[in-house]
């Protein structure tokens, strides 16, 4: 195993058996200083368990998970000394004074406390709650408590950080303004690792991991996954009624796979120019109202279902 | 063991107790209520019991028994009667717990030196209230009997004639016989014990109900930094509330207090290890509030109500719940507090007790730190 360098995480072969549920599957993976590592997947992919097991928070079943150069099930307090996590739900004290669970969390990370109001300072300004600071914290709305948890966490200025969904039910521009948080991390050098479920937060990753039922299925830059793993090309298909265009598509010649985005259709064929003109005649021969058929650039979201579905053996899938 | 995480865990307790003002009743409140509740509710003494009346002479004798009747605190004469039915139907009704019937020849049979009966119908669905009724009617009688004879005997020029035989009794330690004096300290270690349990009982049932647990156990706090962080705060309350509830027994309720503070300092402290362990361990294996405090109730007060010796004799109890009754915490404390109370024994008369608290103490704080852990599942 290699982890001569102190920053990283490393992973092999992790396993985490929950009676006879495999949550997850023998995933193995490594992460660079300074890297905005991505987790991503549906809900009950793997992905919370996984930062749970990094955090010592669960003990694997199997295989073997350093952070920060610790072994997470034989030193998890030499791990948790080293790390800053956020969990998925919102889990800081809400009785409390946003100062006060700042000044708890400094206090159960033993900052020193000749640099506990300064760290406490700089934790305001960069979760931009400096005027906020006596405020009670089950007061303050989404964004704020998701970068008041930010700034418990990395108090200590640890070199690796867990984050769970850290954006979920957070409006877009506060989500917008936490991203830019995350990469002000990255590039002190710290080891960002991220779980999500929003595909266009995703894109923000240097790298990402693709989590499906306990199991990596691809690992890579957001380009290369979208280079490496769409099958074919891409038609972007806008027609009414939805549901019998979907039915149509499926059972139209040379049609390699087809799901539902939002209120259109995405559809996978080998060559999309020819295809164009031959699918629109096919659904207008069954009574869609075709208003539109272009090929597009293949989204995460697309390398995501069609990797997935693919996985599942049963050909046709839908996104959500 | 890090202070510096000990005092960031204990700080938070602090503000989060003092922010919650339902917790701060509970804190205040619950030991003063339950003081009242049982000192009021449990008592064994027998006072004012309703009595009815029915005098069939009405003379210058029977209205003097009458009169006894009406001067002693343990009667409460509500009405005279003119028949029988009528005292009756009020020992039915539980108007009345004691009728007392004088016969129609009473002073004159007096005046006869015959024997003289007087009637007394005693309500006993409660045996032992039934008992202690007929007792104190019976020396009521008694008294006035003696009284009478007295005065026959003078007549009769024969006074000193009649030998007697009589205890003379010294009552020790509770000396007025109030059952009160008897009960009350043992309340107090009963409201210390189901306070102490239910107030840690939610401490981390909490966390885990509020969802913070998993942010606390991700950092690098140990489980016994958290654990002393959350029981210090809790046992300097329950150190005020036993000063409240003593405060209370001796001001409010006249026990006297004669031990030494100190004896009763140590023993308090070691109680209160043991219960506020109790209750932190019940809430690390509840996860719930509601269950946690529930189990912490009926854990520390069934045994210490029942078993303790506080109000049943462990004496008197079978032998087999008596040899169980060694490893109920609350019996040691309750005889201690009776001793330092009411007889102001010496702590060296008491290192049994003592001892016991200390071994009680030391098996579950380690019991409560082994049980929890940094871990989710």
């Amino acid at each position: 195993m290699s982890n001569g360098n102190d920053n990283s995480v490393v992973v092999e072969k992790l396993v985490k058996r929950f009676g006879d549920f495999t949550a997850v599957d023998g995933i193995s993976l490594e992460t660079r200083k300074g890297e905005i590592f991505g987790f991503l997947g549906p809900n009950g992919a793997g992905k919370s368990t996984t930062i749970r097991m990094l955090c010592g928070l669960l003990k694997p079943t199997a295989g073997r998970a350093m952070v920060a150069g610790f072994d997470v099930a034989r030193e998890p307090e030499r791990v948790r000394q080293n790390i800053g996590y956020m969990s998925q739900k919102f889990s800081l004290y809400n009785d409390l004074r946003v100062i006060e669970n700042l000044r708890l969390f400094a206090g159960l990370y033993s900052v020193p406390l000749a640099v506990t109001d300064a760290r406490i300072e700089w934790a305001l300004e960069m979760a931009s709650l400096a005027d906020r600071r006596t405020a009670i914290t089950a007061e303050l709305a989404g964004g704020w408590k998701q970068r008041l948890a930010l700034g418990c966490a990395v108090l200590h200025r640890p070199p690796v950080l867990f984050l769970d969904e850290p954006t979920s039910g957070v409006d877009p521009i506060s989500r917008r303004a936490f991203w830019d948080l995350i990469h002000h991390m990255a590039e002190e050098g710290v080891t960002v690792f991220v779980t999500t479920h929003y595909m266009e937060e995703a894109e923000y990753c240097n790298r990402l991991a693709l989590i499906y039922r306990g199991r990596m299925v691809a690992l890579g830059t957001p380009n290369e996954l979208k280079q490496r793993h769409m099958k074919g090309e891409l038609l972007f298909i806008e027609a009414e009624p939805l549901g019998p265009a979907l039915e149509a598509v499926e059972s139209a010649p040379d049609v390699l796979d087809a799901a539902v985005f939002g209120n259109a259709l995405h559809v996978v064929v080998e060559d999309a120019a020819a295809m164009q003109a031959r699918l629109r005649a096919y659904l207008e021969a069954r009574n869609v109202r075709v208003s539109a058929v272009e090929p597009i650039r293949p989204s995460l979201e697309d390398v995501f279902v069609s990797l997935t579905t693919g996985f599942n053996g049963n050909g046709k899938g839908k996104a959500t | 063991m890090s202070l510096h995480r000990l005092i960031a865990v204990a700080r938070k307790e602090v503000i989060q107790i003092l922010r919650d003002p339902r917790s701060l009743a509970i804190v205040v409140l619950m030991p003063v209520i339950l003081m009242f509740l049982f000192g009021y509710g449990i008592n064994l003494d027998l006072k004012n019991t309703p009595t009815y009346i029915f005098d069939r002479e009405s003379s210058p004798q029977s209205r003097d028994l009458i009169a006894r009747f009406r001067s002693s605190s343990y009667f409460h004469v509500a009405r005279e009667v003119d028949n029988y039915a009528e005292l009756v139907a009020a020992i039915d009704a539980g108007r009345a717990k004691l009728g007392v019937v004088i016969p129609p020849d009473f002073s004159a049979q007096l005046r006869n030196g015959g024997a003289v009966s007087v009637q007394a119908l005693v309500d006993a669905t409660d045996d032992n209230t039934g008992n202690l009724i007929l007792g104190y009617t019976e020396s009521i009688v008694r008294g006035y009997s003696q009284g009478v004879r007295v005065d026959w005997l003078q007549r009769q020029g024969q006074l000193r004639a009649a030998p007697s035989v009589s205890v003379e009794s010294r009552i020790w330690y509770n000396e007025d016989l109030e059952s009160q004096a008897f009960i009350i300290p043992g309340i107090v270690a009963i409201v210390m014990a189901v306070v102490g349990a239910f107030l840690t009982s939610l401490t981390i049932a909490r966390e885990w109900e509020r969802g913070s647990m998993e942010q606390l156990i991700s950092t690098p706090v140990s489980s016994l930094e958290v654990m002393l962080g959350k029981l210090i705060p809790y046992f300097v309350i329950g150190l005020f509330d036993t000063a409240v509830c003593t405060g209370m027994a001796i001001l409010w309720f006249g026990v006297p207090f004669r031990g030494s503070l100190v004896t009763l300092f140590i023993g308090s402290t070691l109680f209160l290890t043991v219960v506020m362990s109790q209750g932190f361990f019940i809430s690390v294996i509840a996860k719930s509030q509601l269950a946690a405090s529930q189990v912490a109730l009926i854990s520390t007060f069934l045994p210490a109500f029942l078993l303790s010796g506080f109000l049943f004799s462990i004496e008197q109890m079978p032998r087999p719940i008596q040899v169980f009754t060694h490893i109920i915490p609350a019996r040691y404390y309750v005889t201690l507090m009776k001793a330092v109370f009411l007889k102001g024994t010496p702590s060296s008369y008491l290192h049994t007790e003592l001892a016991a608290l200390g071994v009680f103490a030391f098996v579950l704080v380690l019991l409560a730190t082994r049980s929890f852990h940094k871990r989710l599942e």
